[in-house]
């Protein structure tokens, strides 16, 4: 399979993990959009690096695009690449961004070190569940 | 130098990610169990696909920038860390948002009380 195959693929198998195996629902939540707003800025910019200075070069039997130039960087725009990384990059970062955060949300839901929960200490309403150390 | 350029990007992303736990007490590190055993099955998976990557001939990576580390099938170590850098800075951005806007996750226990008003309520406004 070419890396464009397997890149949709992962896509398709995270969002299905997500929505119908595990049902973490994280895709429907804006908390999950707005972190991965942040994580694809900097994603753009490690792979820039990483493809503008040609230290992971492609192959172009297996991208859109064409392969990484011998002696020089390739477009920054255009020829199926997005910040000098092949598209692809995008949607393997995404497939690798969901499935850690829906392992993530998974173990803490199945009770693993769900908590200190994020942020200062939480007020607690009468009757709601108290949290005990594991 | 330049064979420490990958390791540099890794570096970057640590650095400009790890601040989060501090400042925002996004407590993923103190959770470092949980976020070990999430870690373990992203990074079989990724390292497989990488592997395959590199026997398909997708990609190939620059030696002059590069430890020179290789694992077996030619996998350089500077990429297995990245299966670990970059998963751990995904997890610490999610829980900074939380920490800072107090958004539902999915893994907070039924009744609990999420910025004064209780999950379960939540989910029903």
């Amino acid at each position: 399979m070419t890396y464009t195959q397997l890149a949709v693929l992962g896509v398709v198998v995270v969002v299905l993990l997500d929505l119908v195996v595990v049902r973490t629902r994280l895709l429907r939540r804006r908390v999950f959009w707005a972190a991965y707003a942040i994580i694809v800025f900097f994603q753009l910019v490690t792979n820039a690096i990483l493809t503008g200075l040609r230290i992971v070069r492609y192959d172009g039997a297996a991208i859109v695009g064409s392969s990484t130039p011998a002696a020089a960087p390739p477009p920054f725009l255009g020829d199926g690449r997005i910040a000098y990384a092949p598209f692809e990059d995008l949607l393997f970062g995404f497939a690798l961004v969901v499935l850690t955060l829906v392992l993530w949300v998974w173990l803490g839901r199945r009770g693993l070190q769900r908590t200190p929960y994020a942020g200062p200490p939480r007020a607690r309403v009468p009757g709601a569940e108290t949290e005990r150390r594991p | 130098m330049s064979r420490f350029a990958y390791l540099a990007v890794l570096a970057f992303v640590v650095v400009g990610s790890s601040w989060l736990e501090i400042a925002l007490r996004t407590r993923v590190y103190a959770r470092w169990r949980r976020l070990a055993v999430a870690l373990g099955p992203v990074v079989a998976i990724f390292c497989a696909w990488d592997l395959y990557a590199i026997a398909a001939g997708h990609w190939t990576f620059d030696p002059a920038r590069t430890t020179g580390v290789l694992l077996p099938g030619g996998l350089p170590l500077d990429e297995v860390l990245f299966f670990v850098v970059v998963p751990i800075a995904g997890v610490l951005t999610l829980e900074a948002v939380r920490s800072v806007k107090r958004w539902e996750v999915g893994d907070e226990p039924e009744g609990s009380c999420v910025d004064g008003v209780r999950a379960s309520d939540e989910d029903a406004a």
